[in-house]
Formats: C-alpha cells, sequence, structure tokens
C-alpha cells in the first residue's frame, strides 16, 4: 500500500549513510556531545532528552548493551511511524546504529506492532540491504570492532506494549504489564542490561542530527523544543497525512496549514493527550506547553463531544493491562459515567465524583497508560461542560 | 509408522519451536507462528510450549491470554479486524461494520460456521489519515465504503476455493 506523505520531509533531503559516517568521524563521544548540543527530545510524546538516556547506557558497564527502536505505535491519531519505516526505514537503522556505536551496544531490536504486519517484509530487505553493504554486522564501515545487529520483534495487538518497560516484559516473552520506574531501561532494561529504547523518530532525527549538525537543528524549534517534529494529522481536516513542523507552532498555525480552521476542538498527544478548545487554539505544540507525540485528531464544529470522550474512554477500557486497581477500574466507572451523561442520567454530584476519580486516577495509576487514561474526559468536561450535560433523556 | 494427530501437531510445535530458540524470549514469536498457522493457540499447543521450554503451562496461558492477536479458541481462516477508534470512528466505521456484519451474517466477536471468517474490532491500526480502515489477516485496507466489503470478502473465498494455487495459500494466513 502507498503512504503518502503531505509535504516534502527533512529526512529526503539526508544523504543515505552521511550521519554513520560522520559518526565514525567523530567516535563516541564526539556522537554523544553533538546530541546533546541537538537538544534533540524523545519524539515519542514524552520528552525525554535523548543524549541523557544516551550517556547513561553509555556509561553502563555491561558488555550486553541493547538499543532498541519503539515502533508499537498504538496511540490513536498517531500514524507518523508507519510512514517513517514505509519510507525512511535505512535512516531509522541508521540512527540505531549510530545509537549502539555511542553506547556501545551489539544489538538491536525493532519492536514493530502486530498492526504492521505488512511492513515486515520490506524492512527485512532494508535491513538485509544494510548487512550487505557493511552497515550492520561485523567490523561496521571497515571499523575493526564495530558489531551490531538489528532483529524484528512483532507485537501481537497490545497498546501497553508502547510503554517502555511493558515491551521489554514482552520481548521477555511475557504479559506486557509495566514495570516500577526506576529503575529505568537504561540501568536495567532487556535481560536485566542497559537497553536504550528511543521512538522511530527519534532515531531518524538522531542520524539526521549527525549528517547535518547539531547547530542546524537547534536553528529550527524554541529554546527548549529545538528542532523539527513530524504530526499525524487526521479527523475534520482537508489535508489529512503526516506533516514535519518546527516546534514551537500554534495549533492555529498547524491547522490552517492542514485546512482544518474552524474546528471546534483538537485532540492533541492522541487518546492520552489534552483535548483542546478553540478559545485555546493559540497555544505551542511543544514540550513546555502542550507536550505531543505528534499525534492532532480534528473535531469540526459538527462533533458530539461526548461520542469523542466515549470512544476515548472504550479504548482504555479495553486495553488497560488491569495489573492496577485505579487504572482497571478507573476507567469503566468513567466510561459508565459517560453512558449516563449520553443518557441525560448523571446529576452534577455524580459528575464531580467522576472528575475526582479521574484526578485520583493521574496520581494513582502505576504506569503512564493509567495516568493519562482520564485527560481526555478532564479535559472535556472541562472545556465543554455545558455541551455535555443536561441532555434530553435517550427514549428506549 | 502411523502417527496419532496429536504427536503430528507436537511435531510441528516442535519444530517451531526449535527454529525460533528453546528460550522464554522465543515464546512470542513461538506463539505467534501457532496462532497464524492453526488459527488459535489451543490447550494441547500452549502445555507443548511450556514442555519445550521448560516453563509452566500457566505462563504460557497468560502471555495467551494477554494479548489480542493471540487466541485460545479456533478463528476463521481470514480474521477482519475493523478499526474503531475515533478517526475510523468519525470517517464512518459504523456503516462498514454493518455492511460486514450482513454480508458475513454474523456479528462482531463471532466466526462463520465454516470456519472462514472471524469479525473483529481492533483499536486505532494507525491508518488514521485514510479512514475508516480494516485489517484482513496482514493486509490493510483503507478508505473503505460499504460497497467495498463484498469484494473484499469474495477475494478471501477465492483464495479458499479448491482452485486457488499453492502459492496463494500460502498468503493466506
Amino acid at each position: 500500500m502507498s503512504t503518502k506523505t503531505t509535504q516534502t520531509l527533512t529526512f529526503d533531503k539526508v544523504e543515505p549513510n552521511s550521519g554513520l559516517k560522520a559518526a565514525l568521524s567523530k567516535g563516541r563521544s564526539g556522537v554523544l556531545a553533538e546530541i546533546e548540543a541537538s537538544g534533540l527530545k524523545g519524539r515519542g510524546g514524552a520528552g525525554f532528552p535523548t543524549s541523557v538516556k544516551w550517556n547513561i547506557a553509555a556509561a553502563a558497564k555491561s558488555p550486553n548493551k541493547y538499543v532498541v527502536c519503539n515502533a508499537d505505535e498504538g496511540e490513536p491519531g498517531t500514524f507518523k511511524d508507519r510512514v517513517l519505516l514505509a519510507k525512511y526505514a535505512d535512516l531509522v537503522f541508521e540512527g540505531m546504529t549510530i545509537c549502539a556505536m555511542a553506547v556501545g551496544a551489539k544489538k538491536g531490536v525493532i519492536y514493530l506492532r502486530g498492526e504492521y504486519s505488512y511492513l515486515r517484509n520490506d524492512i527485512e530487505k532494508v535491513l538485509a540491504n544494510r548487512r550487505e553493504m557493511g552497515r550492520l554486522g561485523h567490523d561496521i564501515m571497515g571499523q575493526k570492532g564495530l558489531d551490531f545487529d538489528i532483529d524484528i520483534f512483532m507485537g501481537s495487538g497490545a497498546y501497553i506494549c508502547g510503554e517502555e518497560t511493558a515491551l521489554i516484559e514482552s520481548m521477555e516473552g511475557r504479559r506486557g504489564e509495566p514495570r516500577n520506574r526506576p529503575p529505568f531501561p537504561v540501568d536495567t532494561g532487556y535481560l536485566g542490561q542497559p537497553t536504550v529504547v528511543n521512538n522511530v523518530e527519534t532515531f531518524a532525527w538522531a542520524a539526521s542530527i549527525m549528517s547535518r549538525g547539531a547547530d542546524w537543528f537547534r536553528s529550527v524549534g524554541t529554546e527548549k523544543s529545538t528542532g523539527l517534529k513530524l504530526f499525524s494529522v487526521s479527523g475534520d481536516v482537508k489535508e489529512p497525512g503526516v506533516y514535519e513542523f518546527p516546534m514551537g507552532i500554534t495549533v492555529a498555525e498547524l491547522l490552517e496549514a492542514t485546512g482544518g480552521s474552524g474546528a471546534k476542538a483538537v485532540q492533541i498527544g492522541g487518546a492520552s493527550g489534552h483535548c483542546i478548545p478553540a478559545d485555546q487554539f493559540g497555544r505551542a505544540l511543544a514540550f513546555e506547553d502542550i507536550p505531543t507525540g505528534g499525534s492532532i485528531i480534528v473535531f469540526g464544529p459538527q462533533r458530539d463531544m461526548l461520542e469523542v470522550a466515549a470512544n476515548f474512554l472504550e479504548f482504555f477500557a479495553d486495553e488497560s493491562c488491569g495489573q492496577c486497581t485505579p487504572c482497571r477500574e478507573g476507567n469503566v466507572k468513567l466510561m459508565e459515567g459517560v453512558e449516563l451523561l449520553r443518557e441525560g442520567r448523571c446529576s452534577s454530584a455524580y459528575l464531580r465524583e467522576l472528575v475526582g476519580l479521574g484526578e485520583t486516577m493521574k496520581i494513582a495509576s502505576k504506569c503512564g497508560l493509567g495516568q493519562s487514561s482520564p485527560m481526555a474526559f478532564l479535559s472535556i468536561v472541562d472545556n465543554f461542560r455545558d455541551e455535555i450535560m443536561g441532555r434530553a433523556a435517550v427514549t428506549a | 509408522m502411523l502417527k496419532t494427530e496429536r504427536e503430528n501437531l507436537m511435531d510441528e510445535i516442535r519444530a517451531i519451536a526449535e527454529k525460533h530458540g528453546r528460550q522464554r524470549t522465543a515464546l512470542m514469536p513461538i506463539l505467534q507462528e501457532i496462532q497464524r498457522n492453526y488459527h488459535y493457540v489451543s490447550d494441547f499447543a500452549m502445555q507443548a510450549v511450556a514442555d519445550l521450554l521448560s516453563i509452566h503451562p500457566v505462563e504460557v496461558h497468560g502471555v495467551v491470554s494477554f494479548y489480542s492477536f493471540l487466541k485460545e479458541k479456533p478463528q476463521g481462516r481470514f480474521v477482519i479486524r475493523l478499526c474503531r477508534t475515533i478517526s475510523c470512528d468519525m470517517a464512518g466505521k459504523e456503516r462498514i461494520a454493518r455492511q460486514l456484519e450482513n454480508d458475513l451474517g454474523i456479528r462482531f466477536g463471532e466466526t462463520t460456521a465454516d470456519n472462514n471468517f472471524t469479525l473483529e474490532w481492533a483499536n486505532c491500526l494507525g491508518m488514521c489519515d485514510k479512514g475508516p480502515a480494516l485489517l484482513v489477516n496482514d493486509q490493510v485496507f483503507t478508505h473503505v465504503k460499504p460497497e467495498d466489503i463484498n469484494d473484499i470478502i469474495e477475494n478471501c473465498r477465492r483464495r479458499l476455493s479448491p482452485y486457488a494455487t499453492q502459492h496463494k495459500e500460502e498468503h493466506l494466513v
């Protein structure tokens, strides 16, 4: 299946293998310094500084370190990694190789979500081609002792495995239940070894930064959110697709560029993100304002925000791993609450209880899924109270 | 020498386990291949895998029951998964759902009596820019319209016919 990007991405202009070449000439400390200077932050959405991860892994004393590419792209509204893997897989693997060289890892794994099985054959071909060209395997690019190879590990349909410790559990042949952190995977990851887990896009930018330099990357974006970012835009826009914008772009500017002007609300960061009403479209998509992994779902004026909340809660009730109570039970209770609102049978007092439950889930859940699952509901209650309360009773 | 069906199955599972390596880290790939070949992971298969990896069968069951693409009950040769998440929902997934149910004569979560089709909901397939989207086994269909459903199903049926070539049969899973 062809994948359409709506514009030319910077990745088209990065010369293949130029990043790895630059990395080899700069050496391990040179790569770590360059990534640090670029200010690159994790593109999966959490925004953790990439250089901090890489530095900790590099400093760890272990002969068996791992580099893992998180391609378990399951966040509703996100599909940029699908496009990246279909069109720029080679650049992603180049980024993983640079990371492996910098931290001293011999083995890499790409954890590909089961829903993307149809990409697997092409990804295998890209890997085989890299091996043939001496860019994977033993003595990479003729550098003695630089060994690194990448395996594909398939997921089996579990959103939670996008959480890095659940992903590692899954790779170890277990239920994808998140671990307590700390210890973080960079200390104690796959098979107890130091493991760098980065998003697909993060590796692609790392390779681009090595090719074009940290200064180039810093020259766009904001002080705290440097560089460019891919956005997956869907919903009520004229041109849905993958877009590349500088970090710090406002919601209004993004809507203008994608044909979504006139929207009533925008869901930023997927089901686990925030629902932003029109009067806040001046806010910026950056880690210091609205952090995002790039999922942008646009709701036109005709959309019922209660239906949106119901859809997200159904998603979380289904995808909660069930390990901790706030998330397992909380999402079901919120879903039932939305049902009451739909039927026009929810009292103000009970709505307050539901909001309180949502706040509890944010602080009491074990992992990011549970902590962020009530967010869409809470922001819809907050911003669209008038729309969701006092509905006409549904007559069956 | 005549072998029972179970002995044959045991041999096949042993071959799968040997291929991926008889260790815990190979559990997912092993189960995925069993699922692909047999359209489910039976109690017998779980026990066999546990024996081969020297782990408790409950460990295997725990994994099978956790992942939505691994099943304890037999599924159809073709599993149709329609995305129900927000963007596909807004793009009109309900009409596709109704057409699928009408054309297959089953509801979501069910398998046709001939064991050829299973109909399931999927959470976000990552095709949000091209909804409504659905998967038929590993194959993805986007911008699906109600009138496409007949073609999609008939295409599957053709691949099941005795006249389908072996090559096509391989792609069935």
